[in-house]
């Protein structure tokens, strides 16, 4: 049966997603109760694996409690931090739990997050797991053992569209798409110029693209960001317009709210990243054509 | 070859311990040229344990420390000084330190830590390039090899962190796949930019100490 997600993007509606990160420690409540209150107004909520390489509680956990609570999760999944076994068995246990939306990812490295004497994994990379995700759709693990009850992933991928060269970012675009790579949830858009001419070359792929939007909490945040997590590059004139504002975060929100309209005819779908923000989610939103 | 550094001399000392007797190894091949286990670094560690208090019963630089015989013959050929000594202090990598400590009685101490297979820029300046992974892929790639370059050992192209063509993990380092991807492009071979690499056979790199290769 198709996932929520895919039902929408095959249909030509234009989804919201929001990723929220689950807690360091066990308890959930805070974390679904964010979860809650985007019903609604989310289509599906990603769920950070170990994001920044810091150590929190598996995603598979708050995605299974997520699908209790009847929202729909995508399910990320890193390279980082597991090998082939561990990555099909994870991936088991989810579809067990009523989880099919997953985001291949090959993981930010180690040494950005908070375990930084960690061994990395990489058994496999993001395009080899996307592969994995359709061998097992296909009834088989890596192995070539048969399973019992088949899976139906829907299977995404990262995108980062500003990065250059273009030309290397294309290519490896191409081998997630050929990999069975059915979405792509961008990193974050700053420049809608720059997103046009992405969206303009992933389009014969025919992957549903679904662009990502930071919220810039403020200047301070954005500084940090730029410097110290991968892929992301928030322009200076960004950061001085946040600068030149009385209230930043309000700032942010606009800024958001400008990035979200612009992006609207380029793509499938809008991703939100409010990083703890998440109650300005319905802001951001706000008069949003859906 | 092996490039190895020499571990700090209080730690060196600390692994010796209580033992007050020490007989000295060091490597003529790679630890020579790292200056990490010649000739030079042989005295100047007997200097330094010297004013530790300690007895240097002799010494001897093998040449190569990683033949299992040949250390063997070696160390019986120094006789007294070896049975004298407590303990053995080896200035040579990992293979070095266990061809002596399968040679004799007596505890043997590293000395040294053993970094990676390098290549010699010039000299005291090495770089990683091979990791030993069994299964060479470097006819697809362009002659350069991600599994030892890329942090993450990306088979596919570059990770989502790469811009510019740099490297996530480190900004000052141009991004394995960018280079890959210009010189296989600057030749006009496009196969392996396109075909997808699958997962690598990791039971090539045959990790249990029990490996050997006979031919």
């Amino acid at each position: 049966m198709p996932t929520h997600l895919q039902t929408l993007l095959d249909a030509g509606r234009f989804v919201v997603t929001a990723e929220i990160s689950p807690p360091k420690g066990s308890d959930c409540t805070a974390f679904l109760a964010t979860a809650n209150d985007l019903r609604g107004t989310i289509d599906a909520i990603n769920v950070t694996d170990n994001q920044g390489a810091n150590m929190r509680i598996s995603p598979l956990a708050p995605a299974a409690l997520l699908v209790r609570e009847g929202i729909e999760p995508i399910l990320q999944l890193t390279c980082r931090d597991r090998n082939r076994l561990a990555l099909q068995s994870e991936l088991l246990a989810a579809a067990a739990l009523g989880i099919s939306n997953i985001l291949a990812l090959s993981g930010d490295y180690i040494s950005f997050g908070d375990h930084p004497g960690a061994k990395p994994v990489f058994d496999l990379d993001s395009v080899q797991l996307l592969e994995a995700l359709a061998t097992l759709n296909g009834g088989h693990d890596l192995g070539g053992a048969t399973l019992s009850g088949v899976p139906a992933f829907f299977a995404g991928a990262a995108a980062a569209p500003e990065a250059e060269p273009f030309e290397l970012t294309m290519n490896k675009l191409s081998r997630k798409a050929t990999a069975g790579a059915r979405f792509f949830q961008t990193q974050a858009v700053f420049s809608p110029e720059r997103f046009a001419r992405f969206a303009e070359a992933v389009r014969p792929l025919g992957v549903k693209v679904i662009a990502g939007v930071l919220l810039l909490k403020s200047a301070g945040m954005a500084r940090y960001v730029t410097a110290n997590i991968p892929g992301l590059k928030v322009p200076p004139e960004l950061i001085a317009e946040l600068e030149g504002s009385p209230d930043q975060l309000r700032q942010g929100v606009a800024i958001a709210r400008r990035q979200i309209a612009a992006l609207r005819p380029l793509c499938d779908g809008i991703h939100l990243m409010a990083m703890g923000k998440e109650e300005l989610l319905p802001e951001m939103l706000a008069g949003l054509d859906r | 070859m092996i490039v190895s550094k020499q571990k700090p001399f209080a730690e060196i000392l600390a692994a010796l311990g209580e033992a007050g007797r020490i007989f000295l190894v060091g490597c003529a091949k790679c630890a020579t040229v790292c200056k990490a286990g010649g000739e030079e670094q042989i005295w100047q560690m007997q200097e330094l344990l010297a004013a530790a208090g300690k007895e240097v019963t002799g010494s001897i630089v093998i040449d190569e420390a990683c033949h299992l015989l040949r250390v063997q013959r070696d160390l019986r050929g120094k006789g007294e000084p070896v049975r004298h000594a407590e303990a053995l202090l080896v200035l040579a990598c990992g293979a070095g330190v266990q061809s002596v400590s399968a040679a004799v009685e007596q505890r043997t101490v590293a000395g040294l830590d053993t970094l990676f297979l390098g290549n010699i820029r010039r000299f005291g300046h090495f770089e990683q390039r091979c990791s030993l992974c069994g299964e060479c892929l470097l006819n697809e790639t362009a002659g350069i090899c991600p599994v030892t370059v890329c942090p993450k050992g990306m088979l596919n192209g570059p990770c989502g962190g790469m811009d510019e063509g740099k490297c996530e993990v480190n900004a000052e380092a141009e991004c394995v796949w960018s280079q890959i991807y210009s010189r296989l492009k600057a030749r006009g071979e496009f196969a392996p930019l396109i075909r997808t690499t699958p997962a690598k056979d990791f039971s090539k790199m045959r990790k249990p100490g029990s490996l050997k290769l006979e031919r």
